[in-house]
């Protein structure tokens, strides 16, 4: 029994898919930096290069840390659910392989948050 | 008509028998499971309800008067409080926060644990469980309204307290708490009964009532300190029923006994996880600081609890498996937590700040492994930047917890340096979790879960705007629209403590009161 219930009690989850407008849940986190307390969840169209993440959406996020403007993005290590993954830049968040409610981190080696200390 | 006059007066015992179980009577033309429809669905076998122990021997007339008595002395001194205008007598107006967090966050659990106490009574079958299930329900109503009464005095003077219970049930943060106490009433009434009556109210109480009763008495705030006064002799009867109800049903069948087993391991992270905001009040938001967060744990959960559970152990309760990780937290949990409400502080309906060098220097000493090392060169760096102009608010979104719904800001067990991440694959979905126990708990129910209304998504979702917004519209600002949707004015209720007008208008009135100006 997935619910202790008197009776049957099935719905469609609050967060399907089909209620975000067209996006999709990514959630993104940056390793070794808990300056910022959490990793973070944005709403994005399937279509979009994963590029753009980068370039248009990771400087508002985590611009703020004095190590952004360091990330070397070549050297970069990727995770998706806590597993090494490579991601295509210039392809869609789809043709990455990238669904609904997915969780990436990325790793700069080198970088350690404020004085080292994983801030 | 004549009424029979009583022969003599009935003893205490008697009297009680009459006025409790004798007002209970067998129904002869409904059938018992279509009047109690929701005693079975659980899997508790009960095979006597009349072996329940009263915990205590109070008939609802002896109640009334008790309460009564309290209340009078109780709003005496609001009164006199009020009058005398003692807000101005607390250490600090970056104290009043407190009582923020407390009237949004609490406040409305008292009120949710009445009607919960009312729902659970009404469905269990036994007199004397339903009687003592009523007691508390009045209690509890009786809490949120001593509270709602005693710091409204406050809303007089300060901001963040104007719409508490709107806030309630839309604000990020306060989704916690209100998602625990959701969690517990929609459950069957066994297990509300040991999720609330027992491990919110026998082992968690502490941690929660005494931080904040002890930290308004050590910083002046004698309202808050009556109303906890007052409810503590009904504290002390709810810790009574919640350990009666425990020990009932596990002497009525060997089979409750894992499901009693897993409620506890449940509802002790349940609480726990609710506990975080408790943790960084201690530590980030009393400006006279009690005990630190650890000293609490390790003394009202790590000593009394411990006690508690070896003597359950002759029923086969063991300590709940959470207790390893919350061991491992102790030592970071007020500090990340606090830290999270830095970076939101733009969203929060309370101040924040980063603590004084005497604050951190008494946060090295009492968490002489963590702070020195993770959370300093931190606050530091914040420091540091707020003076040059360069405050730092995190205007991104976080990606939540499925069950405990706070942002995931926690770490893995025995290292503080990464993010704890666990996700369950379910039907097609993807779900996650800061930790192992709230994975586990949504494991036992997904489809209770899989309903959480969790706030980022909720505002992703375009739920969380006032009516009439249009998202899609030129220059649409959706951190404003969602501070209105939380009726929570921006630079008013929220950002840094330091040029707030709580800090201005507190020193003036302080000035006042105390100078020839
Ligand atoms: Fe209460
Ligand atoms: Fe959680």
């Amino acid at each position: 029994m997935a619910v202790a219930a008197v009776k049957t009690y099935e719905f469609e989850p609050a967060d399907a898919l089909g209620k975000f407008h067209g996006a999709q849940l990514l959630y993104i986190g940056w390793e070794d930096h808990l300056l910022f307390c959490a990793p973070f969840a944005f709403p994005f169209p399937p279509t979009m290069p994963f590029g753009a993440i980068i370039d248009q959406v990771l400087p508002g996020a985590f611009g703020y840390h004095p190590d952004f403007a360091r990330i070397d993005w070549t050297r970069a290590e990727w995770f998706k659910s806590g597993k090494p993954w490579s991601p295509d830049f210039s392809r869609s968040l789809a043709e990455n392989g990238l669904k609904h409610k997915d969780v990436i981190r990325f790793r700069t080696p080198g970088l350690n948050g404020i004085a080292g200390s994983c801030s | 008509m004549d009424m029979q006059a009583t022969k003599k007066k009935l003893g205490l015992k008697e009297r009680y028998q009459v006025m409790t179980r004798g007002l209970d009577w067998t129904p002869s033309y409904q059938k018992m499971e279509d009047i109690y429809p929701y005693v079975a669905y659980e899997g508790i076998k009960i095979h006597d309800w009349d072996k329940w122990e009263d915990p205590f021997r109070l008939t609802m007339d002896a109640y009334w008067k008790y309460q009564a008595e309290k209340e009078r002395k109780l709003y005496a001194i609001i009164d006199a409080y009020a009058q005398n205008n003692g807000h101005l007598s607390v250490t600090d107006a970056r104290y009043i926060n407190t009582v923020k967090l407390f009237l949004t966050g609490v406040s409305p659990l008292e009120y949710m644990a009445h009607r919960g106490f009312a729902h659970a009574g009404r469905q269990f079958p036994g007199a004397g469980p339903r009687v003592a299930c009523l007691m508390q329900s009045l209690d509890e109503i009786r809490h949120a309204q001593t509270q709602i009464h005693a710091l409204s005095n406050y809303n007089k003077h300060y901001n963040g307290l104007h719409e508490f219970r709107h806030m309630h049930d839309r604000v990020w943060y306060l989704s916690v708490p209100k998602s625990f106490f959701d969690d517990a009433v929609t459950a069957g009434p066994f297990e509300f009964m040991v999720a609330i009556g027992f491990s919110f109210e026998y082992v968690l109480t502490n941690l929660l009532f005494v931080p904040f009763v002890s930290g308004a008495a050590y910083n002046g705030d004698m309202s808050t300190m009556t109303f906890g006064f007052s409810a503590q002799s009904d504290e002390a009867r709810h810790m009574t029923l919640g350990l009666e109800v425990i020990k009932f049903i596990l002497e009525q069948d060997p089979a409750n006994l894992p499901i009693v087993q897993r409620w506890i391991d449940k509802w002790t992270w349940r609480g726990y996880r609710v506990l975080t905001l408790v943790a960084m009040m201690m530590d980030y938001m009393l400006p006279k600081r009690t005990m630190s967060w650890k000293e609490a744990w390790e003394v009202y959960f790590e000593e009394n609890g411990g006690a508690l559970f070896k003597d359950l152990a002759r029923y086969g309760i063991t300590m709940p498996k959470c207790a390893e990780t919350i061991a491992l937290e102790k030592d970071h949990l007020s500090h990340q937590a606090w830290g999270t409400f830095y970076n939101y502080g733009a969203a929060a309906a309370f101040h924040t700040w980063v603590p004084e060098k005497d604050e951190m220097d008494w946060l090295a000493a009492k968490y002489p492994e963590s702070f020195d090392k993770y959370y300093r060169p931190r606050l530091e760096y914040w420091r540091e930047q707020a003076a040059k102009g360069n405050r730092f608010y995190n205007k991104t979104l976080p990606m939540l917890c499925q069950t405990c719904q706070i942002p995931m800001l926690f770490t893995e067990p025995g290292d503080p340096t990464k993010i704890c991440y666990r996700e369950v694959d379910y039907k097609d979905n993807k779900y996650h979790f800061c930790s192992d126990h709230c994975k586990e708990i949504f494991e036992h129910e997904p489809e209770k879960y899989i309903q959480s209304w969790l706030p980022v998504h909720q505002i992703y979702q375009g739920n969380c705007f006032p009516e009439g917004t249009d998202p899609t519209g030129e220059g649409f600002d959706p951190l404003a629209a969602v501070l209105q949707y939380y009726h929570l004015e921006f630079g008013r209720d929220n950002l840094d403590f330091e040029g707030s007008e709580d800090q201005k208008n507190f020193d003036t009135w302080r000035g006042m009161a105390t100078k020839n100006v």
